[in-house]
């Protein structure tokens, strides 16, 4: 057992580690968790360094990232990483596994920062080898400087679509295409949010100019419907969508040859920990999902438990560190570590301060948003629990048999039990039960279960004797 | 007051009163089913699926062999095969003392009825190739085997629906009051009238006795249990150990689930729980040092059920004592082996005729002066 901190970590995003920074800068002693290796996160991702033969050049977020690590690295906060969380209790206890074996950790108040899961809508195909997701795509980019394929198609909705087509440009690649699911009338209606924020409009421009100056076709309001093998390409079929968002009809797709296909649906809340200590959620579509009920100051319903950044809501990096902060302050306030008023003046500017830069977040996020009707388009025979291949007409058998919620779709299919833990097809299951239960409210979550990540059993167990296993009494005969 | 709509209402859906209410119904009763969740939503749907006479206490041997039979025919009676897989069961001896209590267990047992004998190590290991070479002898009996807990509400579910069982789900329960000619049930926005009662509430049915002013203390068991992700066969058996801790089987998508009763936290006031990492450790341990090759593979889920247990861990099924047209069924150990037996026990009983083995007459658990001292304070 490690010494008792004031302030435990979970993610050392920017959420997390602008937390952490801020409290221990009042003098609060922090301990940061993260499963990676270093700080960053998924924006500010560390590279690896050169892994193949394409060096690609220096990512915009490197340098914010670069600085990020030396902040950490010369403050006064505790970091473990390789560290993955695979229990918490309330009170509160991390427990963690890694190449350090299993460790347990113990903190006077949590803090949350763990950021997204990446949604990916099923269609025939999604499961074959080089079709992945936008924030895959970006990690390989970012993490190992590797594309994701020389003509690969990048399709879905949000700014990663564009992030990712012109890393691949910026690398020396030529997407095929970029498919764009939202019309040029919803990037307009966002153009407002946009404005207030010149550098996200400038970076979103840059991303934009970059595609049209190579030439990459970009196909708007359009959505990919399948995709197959045909020797070493991939086929992708894409379809426009009438005005009404469904989707046009057979005979009028196009077909498109590449070597890999970068799609995502947007970002979904990663609500894992929250929900395993029993905190309040809402359902938030525009913010991505499920979320926890935060307060103005970061804290959920459970007493010393926080959360910030995007795992409370699609609302991007800048205003997660701006939450960070709010939280590591609020914190410190609790601990009696800053005045009333400081703390108060200090809070309020934050705030203020993300009220403009969390509008541009949350615009981009509804930009993710698909709508509804795509769950009603994935055909029968598609898998949607890649884990335990679970087609969408076994879990629609399921509700026609009578099931009358999540937990029990999840017992009579078996989606979601597998080593994802229903990270991948949550909200999917989830969506197509909506639409016979009765709204996402209604149809609930998952129950909440440990590990949270799977637990490699060598490391789990470690070196024993059978005389080390506290047996508990025999079982009356 | 409302029409008696019901011959009878059974209160919890879980493998008891589903399997009471499908018997009842088949033999012509109008049933209804409340439940404050689905069929099978708690225990009976997230326990370890274990159909073995190694872990059953000695005296309801006879019931577990009936259960045992049934479970194996389940096509036959329930229509739907929750995946009962036959398996012979092998309980493992590390130490001579555990050898000393493998003995003395296995005697008591066979005494009963269950055919369980004693082997060597190495024929233990010619029958699971993949057992541990630190085990020194094993007990074995070619009754046991194990079904898909989470199959088993979906199997009760169709088959209650086709016997016509009224299924109120998300239905929770608040009181009961009884009436000149049966009872009223009182959910939530809902009152359903019956004329017969019966109470199948698990580890609630110490709270669903106190409708009727009975006390009957159940003390809450939270049973952890673990399962690993998708692997290629490594074992073929049901193994468990001398003291009963050690449940482990593979499953046929490949999956190998871990239980044996080690304690997580849990209320069932609130029906939260919590895995114990401690005792999740031990209890994966356990069986690592049972099958090694599972040292390869890796953890992906752990969770936690009630189980109930009266104080003599014996079950009740029978009469609410003292009250008219109520029975009660619960606190079975092993129950998951048992409980279809038990409940066409009970079934019997409440249409009048002879039970082929006799029930657990619940009047002698009655603890009628603590609930009354309770009710004062």
């Amino acid at each position: 057992m490690n010494s008792r901190v004031e302030l435990a970590v979970l993610g050392a995003g920017p959420a997390g580690v602008a937390a952490a920074l801020a409290a221990s800068e009042c003098n609060v002693s922090v301990l940061i968790l993260d499963r990676s290796a270093s700080a960053g996160g998924q924006v500010y991702r560390r590279p690896t360094g050169p892994l193949g033969a394409q060096q690609l050049k220096k990512w915009p977020d490197e340098v914010k990232g670069e600085r990020l690590r030396e902040q950490l690295r010369s403050s006064a906060v505790s970091c473990r990483f390789e560290r993955a969380v695979w229990s918490v209790e309330r009170g509160f206890r991390i427990d963690t596994v890694g190449p350090a074996g299993v460790e347990t950790w113990e903190a006077e108040r949590l803090l949350v920062a763990s950021g997204t899961t990446e949604r990916v809508i099923p269609f025939p195909g999604w499961t074959l080898p080089g079709v992945m997701g936008l924030a895959a795509a970006t990690a390989l980019l970012k993490s190992q400087r590797v594309l994701p394929g020389q003509r690969p198609v990048v399709a879905g909705s949000g700014p990663l679509l564009w992030a990712v087509a012109s890393g691949i440009v910026a690398g020396g690649g030529m997407p095929a295409a970029v498919i764009d699911l939202a019309d040029t009338r919803r990037w307009v209606s966002s153009l407002p949010a946009l404005f207030s924020r010149p550098t996200d409009l400038l970076k979103g421009l840059g991303w934009m100019h970059s595609i049209r100056r190579k030439q990459v076709p970009v196909i708007s309001s359009a959505a990919v419907r399948k995709v197959w093998r045909e020797g070493a390409s991939l086929v992708v079929e894409v379809v426009e969508r009438n005005r009404d968002g469904t989707l046009r009809r057979e005979g009028q797709e196009r077909r498109l040859s590449a070597d890999a296909l970068c799609i995502g649906h947007g970002l979904l809340p990663a609500i894992e920990v929250t929900r395993l200590l029993g905190a309040d959620h809402v359902f938030d579509a525009q913010a991505g999902g499920w979320k926890p009920v935060i307060d103005d100051q970061q804290r959920t319903s459970i007493p010393g438990l926080f959360a910030a950044g995007d795992c409370t809501g699609i609302t991007g990096a800048e205003a997660a560190q701006l939450e960070g902060r709010l939280a590591g302050l609020t914190v410190a306030h609790e601990a009696g570590r800053i005045t009333d008023k400081l703390y108060r003046m200090k809070a309020q500017s934050l705030r203020r301060h993300n009220l403009r830069v969390s509008r541009v977040g949350a615009s981009m996020a509804a930009l993710m948003m698909p709508a509804e009707s795509f769950i009603d388009d994935i055909p029968g025979d598609t898998v949607v629990c890649r884990c335990e291949d679970v087609t969408c007409a076994e879990v629609q058998a399921a509700l026609a048999a009578g099931a009358m919620g999540l937990n029990q779709i999840k017992s009579w299919t078996r989606c979601g039990m597998g080593p994802c833990q229903g990270r991948v097809c949550g909200d999917t299951v989830a969506a197509i039960a909506s639409r016979h239960l009765g709204g996402r409210t209604a149809v609930g979550a998952w129950s909440p279960r440990v590990p949270l990540v799977p637990l490699p059993m060598d490391d789990f167990v470690g070196a024993f004797t059978y005389h080390d296993i506290a047996i508990p009494k025999a079982a009356p005969l | 007051m409302g029409q008696i709509e019901y011959d009878t209402a059974v209160i919890g859906a879980g493998l008891m009163g589903a399997s009471t209410a499908l018997f009842l119904a088949r033999s012509g009763m109008r049933c209804v089913l409340l439940d404050r969740s689905g069929v099978c939503s708690e225990a009976s749907g997230v326990n370890a699926g274990t159909l073995t006479m190694q872990m059953t206490r000695a005296d309801l041997i006879p019931y577990a062999i009936k259960g045992w039979e049934m479970w194996t025919n389940s096509q036959e009676w329930l229509g739907f095969n929750p995946g009962v897989v036959a398996a012979p069961g092998l309980s493992l001896a590390f130490t001579e003392e555990e050898v000393a209590t493998l003995e003395h267990r296995a005697a008591a047992r066979r005494a009963r009825g269950a055919q369980i004998e004693l082997l060597t190590a190495s024929k233990a290991r010619s029958i699971e190739p993949g057992l541990s070479t630190e085990v020194i002898a094993a007990s074995y009996c070619p009754m046991d085997g194990f079904a898909k807990a989470n199959q088993t509400g979906f199997a009760l579910h169709q088959a209650l629906k086709t016997a016509r069982v009224d299924i109120h789900g998300a239905c929770r329960v608040e009181r009961v009051e009884p009436e000149d000619r049966g009872y009223a049930v009182i959910g939530r926005g809902e009152v359903v009238r019956a004329r017969r009662l019966v109470l199948a509430g698990g580890v609630w049915l110490e709270e669903m006795l106190n409708w009727l002013a009975v006390r009957i203390p159940i003390k809450t068991l939270v049973n952890q249990l673990a399962v690993t992700e998708r692997i290629e066969p490594v074992m073929r058996t049901v193994i468990g150990i001398a003291s009963g801790l050690l449940s482990l089987k593979q499953f046929d998508n490949g999956t190998v689930v871990i239980g044996g009763g080690w304690q997580g936290k849990g209320s069932r006031t609130t029906g939260s729980t919590q895995v114990i990492p401690e005792n999740l450790i031990g209890n994966v341990r356990l069986a690592v040092h049972a099958i090694p090759h599972l040292v390869h593979t890796r953890l992906v889920r752990a969770w936690c059920g009630f189980e109930a247990e009266t104080a003599d861990a014996m079950p009740v099924i029978g009469e609410v004592p003292g009250i008219n047209n109520a029975f009660l069924i619960g606190s079975i150990h092993s129950g998951y082996t048992s409980g279809p037996f038990m409940a066409k026990l009970l079934a019997q009983y409440i249409l009048g005729h002879e039970p082929e083995l006799p029930l657990f007459d619940p009047s002698r658990l009655v603890d009628n002066e603590s609930y009354l001292k309770n009710d004062v304070n």
